[in-house]
């Protein structure tokens, strides 16, 4: 009984931080553009896609593939946010949630058109396969590996946003984009380089969850509604309210999709609508 | 725009009027419906569903265009229509006209429910959980397999003549003609709503909603009732849709119909209710036609059409400034 709980929880935490690192950029986006990007999952789903395609046909191993892809998601991100993402700042809401929708589409589109509707699996390296029992709690060492990257991707974007230069930046910005504006912080730049990390990021998500969730073309409108929820819940523009609301996600979906599967992922949708309901800035977010 | 008092109180009741005046494309979009009706006997089910498609725009159009709330959750909304008349049927009520009114006010019931939590939210909030509801309402038509039928659907559905003369063919003809019938009905209910004061406080809420309780109008109250009668007409549509096809199944309820509503919506013309139920044709028509061409595909077609519709204004204004500043900076250096 214990142990099951133990390594369900460890199994949410797991799925939490991969949520967390899909959804990250979007409470960025959302905080600092007040931009509504449907289509942040889709840079997940081309993510894992991206790794699949390096271990594949390029043959580069696993380990290293997970920062390719990051750094292919940073360069993608600043181009696409360059191009298409900022022209969209001044449009209406409607606009800017039908841009982003079309993009989900076209994306599943194209990922039907490349990698076919079914799942395709990662052949893990065997020092991440298999499992660990630490007394009678067995845990899965790609899980283990997964949160230790997802909590050095915490540190690191807690460091950032806390402690450096460019992270005073993004708060004032999200406090008051004007105001930042007229103290001389370029913002249009500020813009471009919190899309390209936040691309970068989900990248690195998308391509770590290949393997626990599984991604097929199909996978942004599945995650759309979670990574929306996460954001939300946790107060737009907040890391760390994402964070809270990532880690509450993930273990809350395990454990429900365990113990009630009938409940499905009702539970979370009404639990979301009603924290949404009673604190409409999210949990860690300020009334505006 | 005249103040009253300059013009006395004829002019505020001119405003009204022109509201309530039809125009060339009305008339015209209403005629080619007849015109293709008779002449276009093979076409029946599409022109059906079409017209379908276009009560539910303006449903969403009345949200949309008017009262300046994007809802991406309508899809509840035209499903519980749909499952109301289909469970009707199946459980023995088979009179089609009582079956459209009973449904159209379950899925009106739900949206008023509904309306109680989104009334004091704004803007993304608003479509974060208007997607929600219509991903609860997604997943419990999914789960509940013993009352809706799951993915495979309700079975049985059958219904009486239409005011026990008119009995549905195979053809689809009567179905076309009554699908007309409906959405007319719908389109001049919704016209004449947006024309009255109600329907001009709804742009108030578009427009600035500190204002309006200056003007002694609950903002509250009028997005209550404007949800409320937009989730009845998407109902409408949604019993509609399975009376005439005789089948109901999850796809009344997917997001994928949602996203289709928002994207006749502004394909059309937010605000305009004439503009979607062109829109609804042309979408209808466009998806038989390109999904016979290449069924796996749609889904990128759709998505261009859709980011390159909303992208061309913004794009054409960024490359014409940038020209204008270029050629400003020339002839500067000249």
């Amino acid at each position: 009984m214990i142990a099951t709980i133990v390594s369900l929880g460890f199994d949410g935490i797991a799925f939490g931080v991969v949520l967390y690192l899909i959804t990250c950029g979007l409470s960025i986006t959302m905080g600092l553009m007040n931009l509504p990007n449907m289509a942040h999952a889709s840079f997940a789903m081309f993510g894992g896609y991206f790794t699949l395609e390096l271990m594949r046909v390029g043959d580069v191993p696993f380990l290293l593939a997970l920062p390719i892809t990051f750094i292919a998601g940073l360069i993608a991100g600043a181009v696409m946010e360059r191009l298409f993402f900022s022209l969209l700042y001044q449009e209406s809401e409607l606009n800017q949630v039908l841009f982003t929708i079309g993009i989900v589409f076209m994306a599943i589109g194209a990922a039907t058109f490349f990698w076919g509707t079914w799942q395709q699996p990662l052949k893990m390296p065997p020092y991440l396969s298999g499992e660990i029992e630490i007394g009678r709690v067995t845990i899965s060492v790609y899980r283990a590996f997964i949160i230790v990257v997802g909590g050095l991707v915490v540190a690191a974007m807690i460091v950032a946003i806390d402690g450096t230069l460019w992270g005073a930046k993004i708060r004032a910005a999200v406090d008051n984009r004007r105001m930042t504006a007229s103290c001389g912080v370029n913002v249009a730049m500020l813009f471009t380089t919190a899309f390209s990390i936040g691309t970068g990021l989900a990248a690195l998500g998308g391509a770590l969850s290949m393997n626990l969730v599984g991604i097929d073309p199909f996978f942004p409108l599945k995650y759309l509604v979670y990574t929306l929820i996460v954001v939300v819940v946790g107060g737009l523009g907040s890391i760390k309210g994402a964070l809270a609301a990532s880690l509450l996600l993930g273990i809350g979906d395990i454990f429900v999709k365990y113990y009630y599967p009938v409940a499905g992922s009702f539970f979370i949708y009404v639990l979301a609508a009603a924290l949404l309901i009673a604190r409409p800035q999210g949990l860690f977010g300020r009334p505006a | 725009m005249t103040s009253p008092s300059e013009n006395g109180p004829l002019a505020e009741t001119e405003v009204f009027r022109r509201g309530e005046r039809w125009t060339p494309l009305e008339y015209g979009f209403w005629a080619c419906v007849v015109v293709a009706g008779l002449t276009l006997p093979g076409y029946s089910l599409l022109l059906s569903q079409a017209l379908i498609m276009g009560v539910f725009a303006i449903a969403l159009d009345l949200l949309i265009g008017f009262a300046g709330v994007t809802s991406l959750g309508h899809a509840a909304f035209f499903g519980m229509g749909g499952y109301t008349a289909g469970l009707l049927s199946v459980h023995g009520f088979r009179e089609p006209l009582m079956d459209l009114i009973a449904s159209a006010c379950v899925a009106g019931a739900t949206g008023f429910v509904c309306s109680l939590f989104i009334m004091r939210l704004r803007g993304i909030v608003v479509v974060i959980v208007t997607l929600i509801i219509g991903l609860v309402v997604y997943e419990f038509a999914n789960q509940a397999q013993s009352i809706t039928g799951g993915e495979t659907g309700l079975e049985g559905i059958d219904y009486a003549p239409i005011l026990g003369l008119f009995e549905f063919d195979i053809y689809g003809r009567v179905a076309l003609w009554y699908s007309a019938a409906v959405a007319l009905l719908a389109y001049l209910l919704l016209r004449h709503v947006v024309a009255t004061p109600f329907g001009l406080s709804l742009k108030g809420l578009r427009e600035n909603i500190e204002r309006l309780p200056a003007l002694g109008i609950s903002p509250q109250r009028r997005l209550m009732a404007a949800f409320a009668l937009s989730a009845g007409v998407a109902g409408l549509a949604g019993a509609l849709l399975v009376e005439t096809t005789q089948f109901v199944s999850l796809e009344v309820v997917s997001f994928d119909r949602a996203a289709a509503g928002l994207i006749i919506v502004a394909l059309g013309g937010a605000g305009t209710l004439i503009g979607p139920m062109v829109g609804a044709v042309v979408f209808i028509v466009g998806r038989d036609y390109i999904s016979a061409i290449d069924p796996l595909y749609w889904y990128f077609w759709l998505g261009l059409l859709l980011s390159g519709s909303v992208f061309a204004a913004p794009a054409f204004k960024a490359i014409r400034a940038a020209l204008a500043s270029r050629a400003h900076s020339r002839r500067a250096v000249s």
